[in-house]
């Protein structure tokens, strides 16, 4: 994959007015890969939209990276569960109708 | 437009000190925080009462002019006017500076009371979250397809992925509301709504029917042509098939989101239909028949 492709880390804290280290401690959290590309940190922008979460969460609500850590994993869980509300309801009205 | 009480909307009395106003703040964001309250558009809209209330009530210039005009706003605006005439007529020619910028998404009741102006306090939020409902029939979600869509007066062109389920929900980034003072656009929301098709019943991936077939089919087997989603398939019928008899067609079902070329199964059960208005000759031929079995 060529290297433009990806977003470096720099271009994010500008962006967001963020500290590299905050986004390296979510790296180091497993909350947000960031990969080296040519000696440049950066992330994949498929992870964009979830590097910009956890920015907001950090940002509005105040949240150190574990307090992200923790909320993070309750929202997987939460959507885990939609999602399995959301098949089962389809199910169900496989036999009401 | 409505008056808006900041205190009540942050739970605060009016003698609150900053502090008091920014922990209730806090609170409630956290409560109703938009990335916590995903496809919630009551805790979306709140979420922006709440930084609005935030906004105007953690600056005490802003405070101030809320506190002093109050629910008599639209005599503050007359005031306000009066006094921009005034200092128009003499020839100043300044603007309110203590307002807010031009694009923020204020309540009516505030854009009223304060006009427009260039902010002091930049604070930087998220646009509003839209959600829409889209239906569509099972045929229509069994293919991928364009589909433009009208939202807030502004045409929208997305690609919806064949497969896609009763209830689930998309997430189109960027497509709501215009973030506030720099602030990122909120997202809209799209939830599909596919009633139950009278032919096909759908369960996950595959899909189940009921064919009939006719007593002579059935008993002495035979081929059938069957209208599917995939167009016609033929099927072969054994020989003396029971009634409900139930049959897999591998592939023949619904398609996987986002797994192109993969699909669920059709599921068939067949239902065996006596001939009714029997002649003479058909009375005579099916009470031999009986007397065979006997």
């Amino acid at each position: 994959m060529e290297t433009r492709e990806y977003i470096p880390v720099t271009l994010i804290c500008e962006q967001y007015e963020v500290e590299i280290s905050f986004l390296q401690t979510l790296n180091d959290y497993g909350l947000l890969e960031i990969i080296q590309v040519n000696e440049n940190a950066c992330i994949h922008p498929e992870n964009l939209e979830r590097a910009e979460k956890l920015i907001r969460l950090h940002d509005s609500l105040e949240l150190n990276p574990e307090g992200i850590d923790v909320v993070s994993h309750l929202l997987d869980r939460i959507e885990d569960m939609q999602n399995e509300i959301l098949q089962l309801k389809n199910r169900l009205r496989f036999y009401e109708d | 437009m409505a008056f808006i009480d900041y205190y009540q909307i942050l739970g605060v009395p009016k003698t609150a000190s900053e502090d008091d106003i920014k922990k209730a703040y806090r609170k409630l964001a956290r409560k109703l925080h938009p990335d916590l309250n995903p496809n919630d558009k009551e805790a979306n809209k709140k979420f922006q009462q709440i930084n609005e209330a935030n906004d105007v009530l953690s600056d005490p210039e802003k405070r101030k002019k809320y506190d002093t005009y109050g629910e008599n706003w639209e005599h503050g605006e007359e005031y306000e006017k009066a006094r921009q005439a005034q200092e128009r007529s003499r020839g100043a020619g300044q603007s309110f500076s203590g307002g807010f910028g031009g694009d923020a998404d204020y309540s009516d009741f505030f854009g009223s009371m304060f006009g427009g102006g260039s902010g002091r306090q930049q604070v930087r939020f998220r646009g509003q979250d839209y959600t829409s409902e889209l239906h569509m029939s099972l045929s229509e979600a069994f293919v991928t397809h364009p589909k433009t869509l009208t939202i807030h007066g502004k045409n929208v062109r997305i690609t919806i992925p064949a497969g896609v389920e009763n209830g689930q929900t998309i997430k189109l980034k960027g497509y709501g509301g215009k973030g506030v003072n720099g602030g990122p656009d909120g997202d809209l929301y799209i939830s599909f709504v596919i009633p139950q098709d009278p032919v096909f019943k759908r369960s996950g991936n595959d899909l189940y029917t009921q064919v009939n077939l006719n007593l002579y089919t059935a008993l002495l087997g035979g081929e059938i042509t069957l209208d599917t989603l995939h167009g016609k398939i033929k099927l072969k019928i054994q020989p003396e098939t029971q009634n409900g008899t139930k049959t897999r067609v591998k592939g023949k079902g619904f398609p996987v989101y986002k797994k192109e070329g993969v699909f669920g199964d059709l599921y068939i059960t067949y239902q065996i239909q006596l001939p009714t208005q029997l002649t003479d000759k058909e009375k005579e031929l099916f009470t031999e028949l009986s007397r065979l079995s006997h």
